[in-house]
């Protein structure tokens, strides 16, 4: 192996990330006292947050229909399907307010009420009074919010004077001998020099591995990399089998047109022109959970009512809307549709289909964003020296079903809880114990083998394949068939990786490494859900199994815990979920039957 | 005798040629700037020939295409695909745009993507932006407030009308094809702010609730900072998404006249 030249850094805290839970972490850690550095691949302001549209979900009431954090909470229990932890909700639903309210004193442009309030609309599964009437909870900026959000987060970064490592790719973390991590391994892509970040706490803020799937609204950097990461250090993932599809992915391209859209008053239908949804979702319509939604367009395409010359999509209609409001609140999505489907949103509807979009799995946590390491006896044990936070974590608040507009509100929340959490457990300029002789060496020596694969598979062929076996055998509606089948096809796609070749050796900006790095993260990430998802033999949120069509409480009220060694072999472990909140302000919302 | 030479790296040498895969019909050739600087070499022009039947709409698209299948070693930058992350920011077919809003068929001839002009390159397409990122954060884009916070529960009033002066200014995705089509800018752009950030800077300008104008106006009235800028409009007309630097540029001017 040749050698690398090794440059060592020593901070408090170090955040891999800088989507919007990065940067409030990065941020808010910074102004605690404590030596903070970002490393991020990508420059802040072009993170995947900021592809958010439609909004974040706080319930500040602006609207004056009598909102409150506990609706607020009880829409989020029962979008989860009650595999959400209740007290990871009440934290999230009750700081949604000083959350969002800092949000706009950071300076995000939000829209605004006639009075000059933060302007809010409709969202799917959002209600007021516990599911009798939609509630108006999105905090919007046009249909632009991420953007909003995630350039105010790296302008108050810049306040802070945080130090960035900009286009600097995480490798692998650093573990000691007794399993806690002590900080990560990152590659400069402009000068090819390798990094040893050495930290008390280590956060990792590295967004979601949408692009396991060969159709999704993710951006291309969505890779899975801190899951990867965490998979190679021999802890665990949680809950992958629940992949949120969108019910409004672009027919063809897989860009997004925002839930927002039938927020203000958009609608799908189907080839007979019918709003089929007041069939399957009578009272909230249009504006169901998105599992609900997308199921009911996959039934209609299957039962041959699809649109288009295949029938294989709908059509979702803002026609009918006044331009003006169309300009004012969808202007980002009109442009959109524009430029992907080639439709003028005035004049004609938009041809969608379920799209992969979110992923509810990932690295767990508890709400202190503390990454666990779970055993049989203590199910809420913590890996010492790493946390977890955005849509790489699993918190879970959002179990097997995410709300929309509470994801960007997630990695507010919880980048803030980070915060504050590090202060309490790092003491600023706190001496380091001596790093593990070999430390960085695993990573060193996984970068340098990749570099110089001369297998006879490009990184491409094999993202292909893996993509096409997700998508067909983990997709809306999956069956015990289909998902032993897929099992198998992604192991036979991930035993390819050995074979793989890469024709740029150099060490400058080298993207040809960079893509195989990240297939190998995805990998692991795409094995563990289509095998957690054979497991589940039952149907809860984003999770629908033909052969198991109903909820199992009894036996299936429990997050998915499960390792993968290097042979892609796994284990697996359950852990309850929490059915407890934090204070007594609050009820458990018990289990019911989910209606919209 | 006196001696002439080049600047390093500014003579581009015709490169190699990737013809398209036999039996394609609708075939498009992409040249394409290659500069490695490992190589120790002069840059070059490479062409990939694609068959467009088998390619998505984008000239992005095509780049993907081409990396995936013809030559793993291109290089460039890329997120998002649907024109907000500001990434893909390159030079097709003369103009400074964003590749993943770029429809192929918009360009008759060949197509031919350079690197933003006049930004160091690292390596193929991708430019080295360090300094419009540390000019960026020389005008303190954040906002600066005198009065003091108000309560944790509630937000800051600005009316609609006072929100919408930020239209068209806080969309910027940073991409920076403004500011790398200007003249002033190429000459001046160590001192010369540029385009994009003076959009920034006038997005705090405008923006109701900041109540630092008079000091920011005091840090850009300088000969250069701002006032390199002679209306040429380049940046305007370049802009993928459909901003309008030059009108920002010509409001913080008005202003400083009017406090004149
Ligand atoms: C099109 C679209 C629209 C959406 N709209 C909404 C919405 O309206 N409301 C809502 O609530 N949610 C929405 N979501 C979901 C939400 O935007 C995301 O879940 C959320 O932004 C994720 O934020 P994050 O900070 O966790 O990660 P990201 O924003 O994805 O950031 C990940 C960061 O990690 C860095 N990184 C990753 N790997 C590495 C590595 N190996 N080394 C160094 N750095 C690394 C990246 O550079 C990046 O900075 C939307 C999602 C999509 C796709
Ligand atoms: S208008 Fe000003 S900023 Fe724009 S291109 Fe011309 S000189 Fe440059
Ligand atoms: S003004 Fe337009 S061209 Fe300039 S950086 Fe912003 S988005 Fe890019
Ligand atoms: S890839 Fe994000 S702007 Fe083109």
């Amino acid at each position: 192996m040749e050698s690398y030249e090794i440059i060592d850094h020593t901070y408090d805290v170090v955040v891999v990330g800088a989507g919007g839970a990065g940067l409030r972490a990065t941020f808010g850690m910074a102004q605690e006292g404590l030596k903070t550095a970002c490393i991020t691949k990508v420059f802040p302001t072009r993170s995947h947050t900021v592809a958010a549209q439609g909004g974040v979900g706080a319930a500040l009431d602006n609207m004056g229909e009598g909102d409150n954090w506990k609706f607020h909470m009880y829409d989020t229990v029962k979008g989860s399907d009650w595999l959400g932890d209740q007290d990871a909700i009440e934290y999230m639903c009750r700081n949604a307010i000083p959350s969002i309210i800092e949000l706009e004193h950071f300076g995000v442009p939000f829209s605004r009420t006639e009075e000059g309030k933060i302007y809010q609309r409709p969202f799917g599964g959002h209600t007021l009074d516990f599911g009798k009437r939609m509630a108006k909870r999105a905090c919007a900026a046009a249909d632009r919010t991420g953007h909003a959000i995630l350039h105010t987060l790296y302008q108050q970064s810049l306040r802070a004077n945080a130090e960035f490592y900009i286009e600097y790719f995480a490798i692998d973390l650093i573990m000691d001998d007794e399993g806690a991590c002590r900080g990560v391994m990152a590659i400069d892509l402009a000068t090819g020099k390798i990094h040893r970040f050495r930290a008390h706490q280590t956060v990792l803020a590295t967004g979601g591995y949408g692009r396991a799937y060969f159709s999704c609204t993710s951006a291309h950097t969505c890779t899975g990399d801190g899951g990867g990461m965490v998979v190679r250090a021999g802890l665990p993932m949680q809950d992958l089998e629940f992949v949120q599809f969108h019910p409004t992915g672009i027919y063809g391209s897989g860009c997004l047109i925002t839930e927002g859209a039938r927020g203000e008053g958009g609608y799908l239908t189907n080839s007979e022109g019918e709003r089929f949804m007041e069939r399957y979702a009578p009272t909230a319509k249009d504006l169901a959970s998105r599992d609900v939604v997308s199921r009911a367009m996959t039934i209609e395409i299957n039962e041959g009512r699809g649109v288009g010359a295949q029938k294989d999509h709908i059509f979702l209609h803002l026609e009918h809307l006044d331009p003006d409001v169309l300009a004012l609140r969808l202007p980002g999505i009109s442009e959109t549709a524009k430029i992907f489907a080639g439709v003028d949103v005035t004049k004609e509807p938009i041809p969608v289909l379920p799209t992969v979009h979110y992923n509810m799995g990932g690295i767990p946590t508890n709400y202190h964003g503390e990454v666990l390491s779970p055993t049989k006896d203590d199910p809420d044990r913590v890996c010492p020296g790493l946390m977890a936070i955005g849509e790489a974590a699993c918190v879970s608040v959002h179990g097997a079903n995410r709300l929309g507009t509470n994801s960007l509100l997630d990695i507010v929340v919880f980048g803030r809880a980070a915060a504050f959490r590090a202060k309490e457990t790092v003491r600023p300029g706190e001496p380091h114990k001596p790093l593990p002789s070999d430390a960085g060496e695993f990573a060193i020596a996984r970068l340098d083998k990749m570099r110089h694969a001369k297998g006879g598979t490009k990184t491409a062929e094999i993202r292909l394949d893996m993509q096409r076996a997700m998508q067909q055998h983990a997709a809306v509606f999956r069956t015990t068939e289909l998902m032993q089948e897929g099992v198998k096809k992604i192991q036979d796609v991930a035993g390819a990786l050995p074979d793989i070749g890469i024709a740029d050796r150099s060490l400058i900006w080298n993207s040809d490494l960079v893509e195989a790095l990240e297939l190998e993260n995805l990998m692991t990430q795409a094995v563990i859900t289509l095998t957690s998802a054979d497991l589940r033999h039952e149907s809860r949120g984003a999770h629908a199994h033909e052969d198991h069509p109903d909820r199992d409480d009894e036996n299936w009220m429990k997050h998915t815990v499960m390792w993968l060694d290097d042979k892609y072999k796994h284990k697996v472990m359950y852990r309850d979920v929490h059915m407890y909140t934090l204070s007594n302000e609050v009820e458990v919302v018990p289990p019911v039957a989910r209606v919209y | 005798m006196a001696e002439f030479s080049l600047p390093a790296n500014s003579k581009v040498k015709i490169g190699n040629t990737h013809k398209a895969p036999e039996g394609a019909k609708r075939v498009k050739a992409f040249k394409i700037y290659r500069y490695d600087p490992d190589s120790g070499q002069n840059p070059r022009v490479d062409t990939y020939e694609i068959d467009l039947d088998e390619c998505g709409p984008m000239v992005l698209d095509a780049l993907i295409k081409i990396k995936n299948e013809v030559d793993t070693t291109v290089t460039f930058r890329r997120s998002c695909r649907e024109g907000i992350c500001g990434s893909c920011a390159m030079n097709i077919d003369g103009t400074n745009t964003l590749a993943c809003l770029k429809s192929i068929d918009e360009v008759k001839d060949d197509v031919k993507i350079y690197p933003l002009p006049h930004m160091p390159v690292v390596k193929d397409l991708v430019p080295d932006l360090t300094r419009p990122y540390a000019q960026l954060a020389s005008i303190e884009p954040w906002l600066k407030t005198k009065s003091p916070l108000p309560p944790t529960d509630e937000e800051r009033r600005q009316s609609p009308e006072e929100r919408e002066k930020l239209d068209g200014l806080w969309e910027c995705v940073l991409c920076f094809c403004c500011s790398t089509s200007c003249p002033s800018y190429w000459w001046n752009g160590d001192r010369y702010l540029g385009p994009a950030i003076l959009l920034q800077a006038y997005r705090w300008i405008a923006d109701s609730r900041d109540e630092y104008t008079g000091e920011r106006l005091d840090q850009l009235e300088d000969p250069f900072r701002l006032y390199r800028c002679h209306t040429i409009m380049n940046c305007t007309k370049t802009c993928p998404k459909g901003l309008n630097p030059a009108k920002a540029i010509g409001e913080i001017k008005k202003l400083m006249v009017q406090r004149m």
